[in-house]
């Protein structure tokens, strides 16, 4: 699982026009609903194994900063709604928007996935299936890295990017393990563009670990155990024809975050680009908030 | 038309059964005999206690109740199958490994330490 927020989109023309109506009814939600809290792990690119709780919704909001050499400034953002189905099936709606430097605000499509436990037991290491379907175009909010995936894709201006619809599939195997405290996480990706394009491929790989294993006895807001610390690493491993790192882009980051008070995570990972075809440096950024029950509160007997 | 009855009544019955039966403690036969025999390393100390009201309160409360008195849909942890018939290696692998056919999520993301100071705190309810 991943974070992100119900907050204001960083820019000077405001909030992204078409994401307004989503960003009044998460302040609706997070005034008048309450919270509960659940764990996040840091992790922006990478999933882990672990599931929504049954019946919670999160919201969350993601935001990423970067220049490309030669290139604008930009923050890809989204709004994701993830909710609990079951135990084992985990469902996700993103909203994609972006602002670039000198150019425009734009909103960049929708993502929807799914993911299932297949084995309903923990075990030393967890398999999960995640499948996604997305409707992008000028997309920057590098939630993953396949294929050639680099660079020189962000130097378009908004105008002529959005010219390319990407109606693309993505399925990836997430592998997580828990080990004395330890989440160490594994994906891995496989992308097709729906129009005749080949299947590309990606890795994603993070572990993190609370400061503090074991709970306070009393009520705290900064102490150890809601913080936590780790790294992650992801880039683009080439395409059914050109398969491995040649012309790929890498990225190498560590980890934190902080459970606030109220349900609420805060992120934050600065990531630094391997070799010459990544963008030096990206800063992500990362606000959640878990709504507990979601639809036992519009009926009486609501715990 | 007696035989019809009997069969209808039985196709009713037997998915209920299977549930109630399910909600009647049968992951505990699922339990091996190593995690059953897990002690907590905390006992019954009044730190961990504490710590493990304060985890029951953030993560576990708004299925089971503020108080474990259990909710519409979900089961009292006061119950005489979590007090005495359950050990704490049996709460510990449940808290582990959830029952997620069943709706009960797998704990596993919560450090073992956190795991055994919620137990202690159910544990400590029964008094």
């Amino acid at each position: 699982m991943k974070v992100l927020s119900c907050n204001r989109f960083a820019t000077t023309d405001g909030l992204i026009p078409s994401m307004r109506p989503v960003v009044v009814l998460c302040l609706f939600v997070a005034v008048f609903i309450g919270a509960s809290r659940a764990q996040e792990r840091p992790y922006f690119v990478t999933y882990s194994h672990e599931m929504e709780e049954p019946g919670n919704l999160e919201i969350e909001f993601f935001s990423v900063l970067g220049k490309p050499p030669a290139g604008n400034r930009f923050i890809g953002s989204n709004i994701e709604f993830e909710y609990g189905v079951t135990a084992w099936w985990t469902s996700e709606f993103y909203l994609d928007g972006q602002i670039t430097q000198h150019d425009s605000t734009i909103f960049t499509g929708y993502r929807w996935e799914n993911r299932f436990r297949p084995l309903l037991r923990e075990h030393w290491i967890n398999p999960v299936i995640y499948i996604e379907f997305e409707n992008t175009s000028a997309d920057k909010a590098l939630r993953e890295v396949v294929g050639h995936d680099g660079r020189d894709d962000f130097l378009e201006s908004n105008a002529a990017a959005r010219q390319d619809k990407e109606r693309e599939l993505e399925l990836k195997l997430i592998l997580g393990s828990n080990y004395h405290g330890w989440n160490i996480s594994e994906n891995i990706i496989a992308e097709k563009n729906l129009s005749n394009e080949p299947w590309e491929f990606g890795y994603a790989v993070a572990a993190s670990r609370p400061l503090s294993l074991a709970a306070s006895a009393h009520n705290c807001t900064f102490c150890g155990e809601k913080f936590q610390a780790g790294a992650e690493m992801y880039g683009g491993l080439g395409d059914r024809y050109s398969f491995g790192t040649h012309l790929t882009s890498h990225y190498l980051g560590p980890l934190i975050n902080w459970e606030g008070p109220n349900g609420m995570t805060l992120s934050f990972s600065p990531q630094f680009g391997l070799n010459n075809y990544s963008i030096p440096r990206l800063y992500r950024f990362g606000v959640s908030y878990e709504i507990d029950q979601l639809f036992s509160r519009f009926h009486r007997g609501a715990p | 038309m007696i035989r019809r009855l009997s069969l209808a009544l039985v196709l009713v019955l037997a998915p209920a059964a299977v549930m109630f039966g399910a909600a009647d403690g049968s992951w505990m036969r699922n339990v091996p005999a190593r995690d059953h025999e897990k002690v907590s390393p905390y006992g019954g100390q009044d730190d961990a206690i504490a710590a493990g009201r304060r985890i029951f309160v953030d993560r576990c409360s708004h299925c089971h109740g503020e108080d474990a008195e259990g909710t519409k849909k979900r089961p009292p942890l006061k119950s005489e199958r979590v007090q005495h018939q359950a050990t704490e290696g049996d709460l510990h692998w449940l808290l582990v490994n959830g029952n997620m056919k069943k709706g009960m999520p797998s704990w596993a993301r919560l450090p073992d330490q956190q795991l055994w100071q919620v137990i202690s705190y159910l544990k400590s309810l029964r008094q």
